[in-house]
């Protein structure tokens, strides 16, 4: 039996759909340029895929045919010699909208393999997001701005060929330089894009993580019934209406919180998330009418308190609200928990004016699709030379 | 009701009426108090939906009753008025119910126990109005109860049972009622009809329960769902068709105990089997001629029975291979086909072939006839003919596995 290679590409739905199938098709063309054979696809259950619900494709590579059907005998690999998160804020975790549960970025990482990821951020910031492991593995981060586009629409900004370069420096018996240098040349007729792989090929580098690193949380977990105990017909109760929300400093109740789904927390479907300025509140109810996912609570006093079980980070209530600093959309990599924003800003205004002061400063670049034609054509240089920084 | 002729009895609260099988069907969702009906005409079933329309027009009836603008919104309509705990009714024939399979299909699933009548009808092309039974097998491993009669009393009787039966909170599945087109639907026969007073005592009121959609019990219903989740939503349904058998056997005896008639065993009907060497097997009208062929053989000295197979689904296997072991040979008559199947038998052939295989006692060979096709008349010659196959087979002498009977050739 020869040797099994897989490869996970943790994505987000959609926007990130195209850049995950080419790594994936890649990494299966670049093995084979060396007499090794594979498959890529993505998981099934993550299809039809939701706006930046976290997504898998995969690719197995096995030296020889036999070896191939034992990796390909499995709906999801049990364990990848790398992970790839092309979008660092998936550190948090994966809960696949058909998922039911959070599974940590890196569950399935052999022990010694490699996280790979898209970040501007410090190796620290990404561990304080990926849960503790009780095996040790690396953790490389490919430098860039986090890569997103469309369901139609490709920002070819080489993140794709990047991370083909890196994966032939972090594990070179799947695949050499040379051989995917090949292959991105063969499908995109684009000598520039082979020269960004050799670039990231001699740049990345990786940090050890040991067992106890990481974040110490223990993920959300789901545990699917058993058919006898499952309702019958195909019916399910619905969400119970809510209750009034409790105000933390004078314990008045007032206000409207609604009841939430119990197995589907929206922790790790973010991007980024809305930060509320209470004070600026003129409580036109616009965020709370417009957001899809209902994650606004109505506080005692009439203001609008983002939930961060429900907000799926889409950005609609900073786009409707009227007042020029309420609503800010901030990287999710800014934040550590889920907790109230208005029960903090209720506690101590003047601590959190600084802490949403800091905050805003992180207001993300990034994109859901795009907004407006030509702006990934805008994009793209700037994202070249992000690229080049040393 | 225009069309019947009551007789009043002496000593009996029933009253005995001339009606066809489509009638019967018609009177028992009066007696049964149906509260919506849909409706859209194909032949033979459409003889239904006009008795029950003018059970309504004349007063007798009260129910929703819906002209629907094709068969899956026929079948569509009462699906959901049956969620919303509402007891239903309808039916069709042939292409019709075939063009409402994408609603049969997701009835069970949704556990929704409608009765169904199906006028049996062959599928186009050719367009033939005949019996040929391939329309409601079609459903036949969907998590339908599906069941054939051969009177038109059976027809009455077997409708209120369903209701009892399919409506029951252990179950909840759909059931179709098997009528042959012609031989039952459009011919009139002499029907006891049961009082008020008997079938409220048999049969209880609808009660949906847990599934009940409506305001006070919030529930969604058919959501999307992936392979988390499929394989315990089948193995539920799997569940409720293995209790089937139990339940029916608790509704007949309660049956008996009210009405004061009796089916014996509820899954099928044996008919001259003690002491028979061979035996012969059908579903619906045809169990005529061959009864009366039987008397015919019995009285030259052939020992001949019949088993006529009432309920397909469930199929009572080990009931029905413990009476087949006692015959030195089977020839089972398919008023259908099954092309390509093994031994290119009809469908019933192959599910009692598959009965016995795994049957502890002995195994007769098993001949399949394919006859009687399109309403084409299976004859007393034929079921002889039949019989005297089946015979060779039991003296040891090859016979081919698949004949065609009634066929020029």
């Amino acid at each position: 039996m020869g040797r099994l290679y897989a490869i996970e590409v943790i994505y987000r739905g959609i926007f990130q759909k195209q850049l995950a199938t080419r790594i994936t098709r890649s990494i299966v063309l670049a093995a084979h340029e060396e007499g090794k054979l594979g498959i890529s696809f993505g998981r099934y259950g993550d299809s039809p895929e939701r706006n930046g619900i976290p997504a898998k494709g995969f690719a197995i590579v096995g030296d020889d045919a036999l070896t191939l059907e034992e990796g390909m005998a499995k709906y999801e690999p049990k364990e990848v010699d790398i992970t790839i998160a092309v979008d660092d804020t998936l550190c948090k975790g994966v809960e696949s909208w058909a998922w039911y549960g959070l599974q940590p970025v890196n569950k399935l990482l052999k022990p010694g393999g490699t996280l790979l990821v898209t970040s501007r951020e410090q190796p620290e910031t990404i561990l304080q997001m990926a849960h503790q492991k009780l095996t040790p593995y690396n953790l490389a981060i490919l430098k860039g701005t986090v890569s997103f586009s469309g369901l139609w629409v490709y920002k070819d900004d080489h993140t794709d060929v990047r991370i083909l370069g890196a994966i032939a420096k972090i594990l070179p018996g799947l695949f050499s330089l040379k051989s995917v240098q090949k292959v991105i040349v063969d499908q995109w007729n684009d000598p520039v894009k082979a020269e960004s792989a050799a670039r990231a090929y001699e740049r990345i580098s990786s940090v050890g993580v040991q067992p106890g690193q990481g974040n110490p949380e223990t993920p959300y977990n789901f545990n699917f019934p058993k058919w006898h105990e499952m309702g019958e017909g195909i019916a399910i109760p619905s969400i119970p209406a809510g209750r009034a929300v409790e105000d933390p400093t004078t314990h008045a109740s007032g206000g409207f919180r609604p009841d939430r789904n119990p197995t589907f927390k929206k922790y790790t479907t973010r991007t980024m998330r809305p930060v509320v300025n209470f004070d600026t509140c003129i409580k036109c109810t616009l965020c709370w009418l417009q957001c899809p996912d209902s994650c606004f609570d109505v506080t005692p006093e009439g203001l609008y308190d983002a939930n961060m079980q429900a907000c799926c980070g889409c950005g609609v209530c900073e786009a409707v609200c009227p007042v020029k600093e309420c609503v800010t959309m901030v990287n999710e990599t800014a934040f550590e928990d889920n907790a109230s924003q208005w029960e903090a800003w209720r506690k101590d205004k003047k601590g959190y004016e600084g802490w949403l002061a800091d905050k805003i400063r992180l207001h993300p670049e990034r994109s859901h699709g795009f907004r407006y034609r030509g702006q990934y054509e805008e994009q793209v240089p700037e994202m070249l030379e992000v690229a080049r920084e040393k | 009701m225009a069309t019947a002729t009551y007789v009043e009895e002496q000593r009996s609260t029933d009253k005995t009426a001339l009606i066809t099988g489509s009638e019967a069907i018609a009177v028992a969702c009066k007696l049964a108090d149906v509260d919506v009906i849909t409706a859209y005409p194909i032949r033979p079933y459409d003889t239904v939906m006009q008795y029950i329309c003018k059970l309504v027009a004349n007063g007798e009836m009260d129910c929703e009753y819906i002209v629907a603008e094709g068969e899956h919104s026929q079948f569509e309509i009462v699906k959901h008025a049956c969620a919303c705990g509402a007891r239903v009714f309808c039916g069709s024939s042939g292409v019709g119910w075939m063009y409402a399979m994408e609603a049969l299909t997701v009835t069970p699933a949704l556990r929704i126990p409608m009765v169904a009548m199906v006028g049996n009808r062959a599928l186009d092309d050719p367009g033939a109005f005949g019996v040929e039974h391939n329309d409601a097998l079609a459903v036949r491993d969907l998590g339908w109860q599906l069941v054939w009669v051969d009177s038109a009393q059976e027809a009455l009787d077997t409708a209120l049972i369903a209701y009892r039966v399919s409506e029951d909170r252990r179950i909840f599945l759909p059931c179709a009622i098997s009528c042959d087109g012609a031989f039952l639907t459009h011919s009139q026969a002499l029907v006891k009809v049961p009082s008020q007073e008997k079938v409220n005592e048999f049969l209880p009121r609808y009660n949906r329960a847990d599934l009940l959609l409506h305001p006070d019990n919030p529930i969604t219903v058919a959501p999307q769902g992936n392979e988390d989740w499929v394989m315990e939503i089948r193995r539920q349904n799997y569940a409720a068709m293995e209790r089937v058998s139990g339940v029916l056997k608790e509704a007949y005896a309660d049956f008996e105990r009210i009405f004061g008639r009796s089916y014996g065993n509820p899954f099928f009907e044996e008919y001259e089997t003690d002491g028979a060497d061979i035996v012969l097997m059908g579903m619906g009208t045809l169990s005529t001629p061959v009864k009366v062929a039987i008397r015919k053989m019995r009285k030259e000295g052939k020992k001949v029975g019949f088993v006529r197979m009432r309920w397909f689904r469930p199929f009572a296997a080990a009931e029905l291979a413990k009476s087949l072991g006692r015959f030195q040979a089977v020839g089972v008559i398919d008023r259908d086909y099954s092309f390509g199947s093994p031994y290119m038998s009809g469908v019933v052939t192959t599910e009692v072939r598959t009965a016995l295989y795994s049957a502890p006692g002995p195994k007769p060979p098993v001949l399949g006839f394919i006859a009687g096709l399109g309403g084409r008349e299976v004859t007393v010659p034929d079921v002889e003919k039949i019989a005297d196959s089946v015979y060779k087979a039991a003296d040891g002498t090859s016979q081919p596995l698949t004949q065609w009977i009634g066929l020029r050739e």
